[in-house]
């Protein structure tokens, strides 16, 4: 399984922890393994890959690389591909990484698997399916291998390694630079929406009232995620439908979901339950949710929570 | 403006249990709907036909009876269908249907082809960028906002990093996200209606022709389980274990 | 103090079914003849229409551009659909005459045996099955899907379904009905106009046919309004049921009486369950109780996993899966409980909506079928040359009173009622009414509304066995089995008054098999206030029964049945 190249984003001079993850893995999975990014004025940055896992970092550095658009980064790791014959493209999901991937896809002839949380040095991918009820192992029929990874499954590895930086070609087809950043995002988000939100905090009709939802807003802030609500509540008028997690409102799969006082119906549950990591707080044994949290703590919410909070906020410095 | 919107066709969520005739036994096969993501695409290419007149054709990929489903978009006001339907193409990969959708926008020649942001049962490839780059047309994705102005475009994307704005000269290729309008239901008269409209069929040999899946699927494996979950019930210490599980976990 | 259901009546009107028709000119959709309901019943009357325009294309094209079109509120033919059951072929066999045969009708299997058992607690006595319930040459089938047959049935004959479209109000124009307006879509939870809001249409009809099935709200609105409701209130029972998929084939259809049903007279638990075979790999499980029950802690779904829990019910089940979940209600008056007059200037009325049931033998779907067949005659009689609409409607009255329908509802028409009196003498009393061919015992018996049954409360409730998810099921893990995904931001749908004594909230919340109705604050009179979680609402329409009004929610809201 020779040749394995990683794309790495970039934002705001620092590389990616969603694509250093995938970096971290593939060169676990497959020794040595190349990273390439692309942008202006980022050999720098990508430098810092040898720290990551990279010992070969291609750099594609050229100001119509500038805006963070996927097309020119389709020529740019096409011709690379091709050029070094790279058996394995990797690359961590995002909005940008997942058209990049199916560009060059498309440009290379070659199969893509997505949504996966592990691939082995064999070439056998897996993606959870269904609501993340069953996996699915898949594979390609040929090479290169594209494969685009669930954001966020791999953590980082920092070692003390550097990388060998060298320079990719930039040809730019004549489409590619059609579309044009009129103006790039930078406002500091409110908090994570609900759908694109690590942390979700979310409260049910154990919460007792509308007023004690501040519970729940206030361990999100802490943890820096947002909140969410059941339908129960939603219908009772506690909190806005566009909070609503469940069979009728949002699935959201953040790696960590806090049930605060939600008893754990099916109709929430299949929202949810792709969640990494389930704690549920909730005063009765019984609750259903008990059965598939992951940490279930029985008892006052109204006491726990606000505890629970300040020892985040003293942990996190937030 | 011609629009071509591109839909798919998948399992009902609820529906798709039924006692096969023949055997008298469960059978799976199931109804297939509207993909829910499409019908924010059909939307917005409905309201900029509404706003400036032309022609929305909805482009699909899939087994015969995906007609039904598909003719739900002219219910709600497009003005006709191309379906592809082949045994050859069952079972295609990305590029398998990024290329039979490719060859009927070939014939067609839009001048604006949009997508819905991922497909209800395929969990989300970008088929719109492979589309796009066979296509050598831009591509914006995840577009939350459009404006189109004459020969050309601008769009709102959502990222990780907030909103960008992008524009692109038409033709181009946009894959809208369900944050950009609110899909109309069809009239009853739209739906009664829906029946007159052209509604073709075209085989993979008009489309270029069918092609060996890159990917294959190996099997299948329950899930690994969230294993026995720990009680806490200790209400005075339960904040700690939390902040100690959590550590554990690297969550914090 | 024992309060009766009927003191706390619903705030709904039967004006609110009705209007002139306002949509203008160009807007409106003409139709020939609009059926509501794609049940037995609507569909088999869109297919009866659709042979007649075959043969006779001449006066089929006085029904204009669409002849024929059939309204169903829910998401498709089927999926609001649910019965037991076992067909008796003879209604569609009537209605295909010879077209089609039994064995390419989407029945399950013929039933082989059957038994019928008288349960206690732990044990299961056979019984000679009564001669109403004999049910060799007849077939088990499933009526969600028996129903996407027949609509694909129609449109090939070029009858328009519509699927998600209530039929909320009839269009009525100088005294007479000339359509139904449908519902509109996109209304908030406060009625406001969503952005996606479109309001339902005028669809006008020359002749308007209702078959809305069990607690039809159009059809309780013209009863009333037209005055064409008998002497004696319609009353019904609620059934539950699952389908389940079995390793091993269930070789007979078994009913059974008694436990976990009261005999004793005063509580009037008059009901028993079903276990058929639907296929080789599937069985299907239900428990059928009259409303006129006084006990506020029953439930007929929580009685329904006890049942399970019986061994030899359990047996069947053993190492199986549950795949559905349903409810409806079923209408038992029978035949003193029909309307006086089953049609209405431009309307004719079929099936359950009218009560068309043989409650002892469990059949009201050949019935459905031959009153749909029958409605359709009487409508095509109105399109031809010359003919008076009104001459042509009457002449389904008469059909009716000439068919199978009312010999077979007549032979048996008090056994509902004595059942009334507590098992052991209802039994009696129904051996003689078979014996003597209905003619004992003599003259009606009175029925009384399902509502104005005085309560009891008891602590039955604490037997219901704890959901264990494997076989027994808690309501709403099975609202989810009945593949409700309604839509939470819409008006509410259900009408009752919304503070009551705690004992007539505490009968809803039991009564309810979806979860709809819970007791929220209490206030220091003894009255509760009622919480309502209107989208678990699967449509089952007990609450109608019981004091409240079901009313049509928003089109394609509410179950989605494929095997029940």
């Amino acid at each position: 399984m020779a040749g394995t190249l990683v794309f790495l984003e970039h934002h705001e001079g620092e590389l990616t922890k969603g694509s250093l993850g995938v970096l971290g893995k593939a060169a676990q999975v497959f020794g040595d393994v190349a990273g390439v990014v692309a942008g202006s004025r980022v050999r720098e940055t990508a430098s810092r890959a040898g720290t990551f896992g990279a010992s070969v970092v291609w750099v594609a550095d050229d100001e119509r690389l500038a805006a963070p658009l996927p097309q020119p980064r389709v020529d740019v790791v096409a011709k690379l591909v091709r050029d070094e014959g790279f058996e394995n493209v990797l690359f961590a999901q995002s909005v940008l990484a997942a058209d990049v991937a199916a560009g060059v896809a498309m440009r290379l002839g070659a199969g893509l698997n997505w949504d996966l949380v592990e691939l082995s040095s064999d070439g056998v991918g897996t993606s959870p399916a269904l609501a993340d009820s069953v996996n699915v192992r898949v594979g390609w029929t040929g090479v290169p291998r594209l494969a685009v990874f669930r954001s966020g499954t791999f953590d980082p590895v920092e070692s003390d390694g550097a990388a060998d930086v060298r320079d990719a070609a930039v040809e730019l087809e004549d489409f590619s630079e059609l579309a044009v950043m009129v103006e790039q995002a930078h406002a500091e988000q409110q908090g994570p929406s609900i759908e694109d939100a690590d942390v979700i905090v979310a409260g049910g009709r154990g919460l007792g009232g509308p007023e004690n939802f501040s519970l729940c807003e206030e361990l999100a802030k802490a943890l820096g995620g947002a909140v969410g609500a059941t339908r129960a509540v939603v219908d009772a008028g506690w909190y806005p439908y566009s909070a609503q997690v469940g069979q009728t409102g949002k699935t959201v799969s953040p790696k960590l979901y806090v049930a605060v006082g939600i008893s754990g119906a099916i109709q929430h549950k299949v929202g949810m339950q792709g969640s990494g990591v389930i704690v549920a707080i909730n005063k009765d044994r019984n609750a259903p949710i008990f059965e598939f949290a992951d940490l279930g703590v029985v008892g006052d919410l109204h006491t726990i929570v606000p505890q629970l909070t300040e020892l985040v906020r003293a942990r996190r410095g937030t | 403006m011609k629009i071509a919107v591109c839909v798919k066709a998948v399992p009902d969520a609820a529906g798709g249990r039924r006692i096969d005739p023949s055997t008298n036994r469960l059978d799976r096969s199931g109804e297939l709907a509207l993909s829910d993501f499409d019908s924010y695409a059909v939307e917005e290419a409905l309201r900029l036909v509404e706003a400036d007149g032309g022609e929305v054709v909805v482009v699909s990929m899939g087994p015969e009876r995906a007609a039904d489903a598909v003719r739900k978009t002219l219910a709600m006001g497009a003005d006709r269908a191309v379906l592809v339907s082949d045994e050859a193409l069952a079972g295609s990969d990305l590029l398998g249907t990024a290329n039979a959708l490719a060859g009927v926008l070939e014939r067609e020649q839009p001048d604006l082809v949009l997508f819905g942001q991922q497909s209800a049962d395929g969990g989300g490839a970008c088929l719109w960028a492979a589309v796009a780059d066979r296509l050598r047309r831009p591509a914006i994705s995840q577009v939350s906002e459009l404006k189109v102005d004459g020969g050309s475009l601008t769009g709102k994307r959502q990222t990780e990093f907030g909103y960008d704005t992008i524009s692109a000269p038409l033709p181009a290729v946009v894959a809208v996200s369900d944050a950009i309008n609110t899909p109309r239901y069809p009239s009853l008269k739209g739906i009664m209606g829906a029946k007159k409209k052209p509604q073709e069929t075209l085989a993979a040999g008009d489309v270029g022709g069918a092609s060996e899946a890159r990917t294959t699927v190996l099997g299948l494996d329950p899930p690994k389980g969230r294993g026995e979950a720990r009680i806490v019930e200790d209400e005075a210490s339960a904040a700690d274990q939390i902040v100690e599980f959590l550590a554990e976990a690297r969550l914090l | 103090m024992s309060v009766r259901p009927s003191e706390f009546p619903p705030p709904w009107s039967a004006s609110e079914a009705f209007a002139g028709p306002t949509d203008p000119l160009d807007e409106r959709i003409e139709v020939g003849v609009a059926i509501v309901g794609a049940g037995p019943a609507g569909l088999a009357a869109a297919i009866r229409l659709g042979q007649l325009m075959e043969e006779d294309p001449a006066t089929a094209e006085r029904l204009g551009e669409v002849p024929v079109a059939v309204l169903e509120k829910g998401k498709a033919p089927g999926a609001h659909l649910l019965s037991g059951a076992v067909v008796n072929p003879r209604g569609l066999q009537l209605l295909f005459r010879g077209r089609r045969r039994v064995d390419e009708m989407p029945f399950a299997g013929r039933v082989e045996a059957e038994s019928v058992l008288f349960l206690t607690q732990r044990h299961a006595y056979r019984v000679p099955t009564p001669p109403t319930m004999v049910n060799d040459r007849n077939y088990v089938a499933s009526l969600s899907q028996l129903g996407g047959w027949l609509a694909s049935e129609a449109e090939e004959l070029g009858v328009t379904v519509l699927p998600e479209t209530v039929g909320a109000k009839l269009l009525v124009d100088g005294g007479r009905v000339v359509g139904v307006r449908t519902g509109d879509r996109g209304r908030g939870r406060r009625g406001e106009a969503l952005a996606n809001f479109e309001s339902g249409s005028d669809v006008k009809a020359q002749v308007t046919i209702l078959a809305e099935g069990t607690q039809g709200h159009l059809t309780g609105a013209a009863l009333s309004r037209f005055g064409l409701a008998g002497e004696n209130p319609q009353v019904w029972a609620l059934g539950v049921k699952e389908v389940w998929q079995v390793p091993r084939p269930l070789t007979r259809v078994i009913h059974t009486m008694g436990w976990p049903l009261r005999a004793r007279g005063k509580y009037r638990e008059f009901g028993g369950s079903f276990v058929y075979p639907v296929g080789e790999d599937m069985v299907t499980i239900g428990m059928v109780v009259g409303l006129d029950y006084r006990d506020t802690a029953l439930s007929v779904h929580d009685l329904l996993q006890e049942l399970k829990t019986h061994p030899r019910i359990r047996q069947v089940l053993e190492g199986g899966k549950r795949v559905q979940w349903g409810a409806k209600t079923i209408p038992e008056g029978g035949f003193v409980a029909l309307p006086r007059r089953f049609h209405a200037p431009g309307l004719l009325l079929c099936g359950d909506g009218v009560g068309l049931v043989n409650v002892p033998a469990l059949k009201g779907i050949h019935y459905a079928v031959e009153s749909g067949r029958l409605a359709a005659e009487a409508a095509w009689r109105s399109f031809a040359r010359g003919a008076s609409l009104r001459e042509a409607l009457s002449t389904y009255d008469d059909a009716v009173r000439s068919s199978f329908i009312w010999s077979d509802l007549r032979e048996v028409r008090n056994m509902r009622q004595a059942f009334g009196r507590g098992f052991y003498l209802g039994a009696a009393v129904a051996g003689a009414m078979t014996a003597s061919k209905g003619r004992f015992p003599p003259g009606d018996s009175r029925t009384e509304r399902d509502a104005e049954q005085s309560l009891v409360t008891t602590r039955r409730a604490s037997s219901y066995p704890a959901p264990d998810g494997e076989l027994t099921f808690d309501k709403l893990s099975s609202v989810f089995a009945s593949g409700n995904r309604t839509r939470d931001d819409q008006p509410n749908h259900i009408r009752v008054q919304r503070r009551v004594p705690r004992e007539i909230a505490e009968l809803w919340a039991h009564m309810c098999p979806a979860q709809v109705y819970e007791l929220g604050e209490a206030h220091a009179d003894g009255t509760v206030e009622v919480q309502l979680a209107p989208s678990n609402c699967v449509q089952c329409g007990a609450i109608t029964a019981k004091g409240g009004r079901l009313t049509p929610p928003e089109s394609g809201s509410g179950p989605e049945y494929t095997v029940t």
